[in-house]
């Protein structure tokens, strides 16, 4: 799989890259700011970005600038956006233009060095991986819309759908059974207003009723 | 050619000094520093006062004139009678330019003669409307009432004091002129000594009358002069309050650029390693572990402090946005409201989002509450902030337990806010804030 990382700080662009290359993955382009990124995607191809927020010359947004660009021209391409911060504003822009083969991290996750390949292959995969952080915010903010008909444990399973997980990966969060878990993941389908149609699909959409985007 | 004079005047300095030290103080007085500026200004005064006497003394005049020919009924029919009618109307306004020109030769007449700086107080010109603001301004009629007055002191006291320094000519006259009797020519030559002797004190007295009734009609009245020292004071109270503004953004910038990566770094190899030293002796894996949580941990909590500091996504994408990001963290509920349709300044902004951000910890800390709501507005040109709480109320503001609340206060108070809390005991508590925005 072929990666191509924007991150500002030499030392965290090295580290990622060895990171990566030691978890097998191939780095085709690591480079310093929005610009690059975008020749370097146009460039080599790639299958997953892996975007830092906070980059030259602005400093303020420019990573998730160029990762909407990326969406809108190389829809192929799976974004994963890192930041030293959750905001939530940074957060919905992101998920309002994409709802599949994204994720929005916090940096400090990279140090969980199992836990963010994992992230990172289920980006590319065409699965989200939200931060926990992201989820919790997006979540707080909405009181008065139909997510308030769920209860707390479906609410729970929303979250965790919204991270990303799998009923399977759900089943082990909880220690709970599979089938609870599925009865769980109806229910929210149902109470949200979305037809069955493939699930993946809807999964996605509970996902995106629930962050509001 | 400068150099030239220089040493020369110094030269005279010298020796006129050296005179001087044998000389008696009367006979000193003559040619001293202060009877220098004090004859060099009554002289500048003179032809000041000259100027305003015939100045004043024209606008007087022909207002005058027209005013009394108006009460008179003019000869020359209705065509007289409208210029006459516009004379006096002109009359104030030229007055008014008149006070104006008036006041600014003074003022470089004190200063080049006995570098008197005198503020001009409030602007009394630029006040509206014109011309009747600046006549209703106490300092213009200050103003013509120095310049009235210099037509006495200026003309009468400057005409005497040149005129005791001239006794000489006079006396050169009288003996060339006539024919002297001996026992006259002698007591007029003594008189003429007199005069001159006179004349230093003469010029003395006259410029300190000047000086006096300058710095009272010309300089700032009491409440002028505090009225700047307020202007001042709250400028300088800006500046302090937008350098405070742009060190801690600098500091956060530094901090985001340099430790924090070192630190995610300094995490992320430490996790490699923990994750690939499988093989390694377990106390060697502990201690690797133990570093990583360390490093974990560091890097949470300098993230939070990084936070507190200055949100960067306040200056990326303003109040509502750093707002909702505060309001998401909350450990409560909060609902949030913002209508903010024209942006203030980043030091309001930067103000009404670290209250925002101290009040819900405060909530969170001290209210019971299980929810809150935070309100921001703008309204012309106020940033209206409301901070409501559920919980128990009794918040007082400058209690032992309201330093948190006092902080607020004076938060605001730094950028002539107001905060006002009401808590009543069970709730609930409000706390509302204006920050004035210049629009």
């Amino acid at each position: 799989m072929r990666i191509v990382i924007a991150e500002d700080s030499v030392l965290l662009r090295d580290g990622l890259t060895r990171m990566l290359t030691d978890g097998g993955f191939e780095v085709a382009a690591a480079v310093p700011d929005g610009e690059q990124l975008l020749r370097a995607v146009a460039e080599h191809g790639p299958d997953l970005a892996i975007v830092d927020v906070r980059m030259p010359p602005t400093h303020t947004d420019e990573g998730i600038r160029a990762a909407l660009v990326i969406r809108r021209q190389y829809p192929d391409v799976a974004l994963l956006v890192l930041s030293q911060y959750v905001e939530e504003s940074y957060a919905t822009d992101l998920l309002s233009a994409a709802t599949s083969a994204v994720g929005y991290l916090l940096k400090d996750r990279v140090a969980h060095v199992a836990d963010f390949l994992d992230a990172v292959r289920r980006v590319a995969a065409g699965g989200t991986a939200l931060d926990p952080e992201v989820v919790a915010q997006l979540l707080v903010r909405r009181h008065d819309d139909p997510i308030e008909r769920l209860t707390p444990r479906e609410q729970h399973v929303l979250r965790l759908m919204a991270e990303g997980r799998s009923n399977t990966g759900i089943v082990e969060a909880l220690n709970v059974s599979p089938s609870a878990v599925e009865k769980y993941v109806t229910n929210i389908f149902l109470k949200l207003d979305l037809p069955p149609t493939g699930t993946d699909h809807r999964r996605v959409l509970a996902v995106l009723k629930y962050l509001g985007t | 050619m400068v150099t030239c004079w220089d040493d020369l005047y110094l030269d005279v300095m010298i020796s006129a000094d050296m005179t001087t030290r044998r000389a008696p103080a009367v006979i000193r007085a003559l040619w001293s520093a202060p009877t220098r500026r004090a004859t060099g200004n009554t002289l500048a005064a003179l032809l000041a006062a000259v100027a305003a006497t015939l100045l004043l003394g024209l606008v007087g005049v022909v207002w005058w004139a027209a005013g009394w020919s108006l009460l008179h009924w003019p000869v020359g029919g209705w065509s007289h009678a409208a210029l006459y009618i516009a004379t006096v109307l002109a009359g104030p306004v030229a007055l008014l330019w008149v006070v104006q020109a008036l006041t600014a030769l003074q003022r470089s007449r004190l200063h080049a003669t006995l570098g008197l700086d005198l503020p001009a107080g409030t602007r009394a010109a630029a006040l509206k409307p014109w011309p009747v603001g600046p006549w209703r301004a106490a300092s213009t009629w200050h103003q013509l009432g120095f310049h009235v007055l210099t037509v006495f002191t200026g003309l009468i006291g400057g005409g005497l004091a040149i005129g005791l320094w001239l006794a000489p000519v006079a006396l050169i006259y009288y003996l060339a002129g006539g024919h002297p009797v001996p026992g006259a020519a002698c007591a007029s030559a003594v008189a003429t000594a007199a005069l001159v002797l006179a004349a230093p004190w003469c010029a003395r007295l006259v410029t300190r009358v000047d000086e006096v009734t300058a710095v009272a009609l010309l300089g700032p009245s009491r409440s002028e002069a505090l009225e700047l020292r307020v202007e001042t004071l709250s400028r300088s109270r800006a500046d302090i309050v937008k350098a405070t503004d742009a060190e801690r953004r600098r500091i956060e910038r530094d901090l985001h650029d340099g430790t924090q990566q070192r630190l995610v770094s300094l995490a992320m190899n430490l996790g490699m390693a923990r994750a690939r030293l499988t093989g390694a002796p377990p106390d060697a894996r502990q201690a690797i572990a133990d570093a990583h949580d360390e490093a974990m941990l560091a890097l949470s909590e300098l993230r939070d402090f990084i936070r507190g500091l200055h949100p960067a996504v306040l200056n990326d994408r303003g109040l509502a946005a750093a707002l909702s990001g505060l309001a998401a963290r909350a450990p409560l509920p909060v609902h949030l409201q913002v209508e903010v349709a024209q942006p203030a300044s980043a030091s309001i902004d930067a103000v009404a989002y670290f209250i925002v951000s101290e009040a819900l910890t405060n909530v969170a800390k001290h209210a019971q509450a299980t929810y809150a709501e935070v309100a921001v507005v703008r309204d012309s040109d106020l940033l209206r902030v409301t901070i409501t709480d559920d919980g128990r109320g009794g918040a007082v503001p400058a209690g032992s337990d309201g330093s948190g609340l006092r902080g607020l206060a004076q938060r605001a108070a730094a950028v002539d806010g107001t905060l006002t809390i009401s808590s009543p005991m069970g709730g609930p508590t409000v706390i509302a804030v204006e920050l004035p925005c210049e629009s």
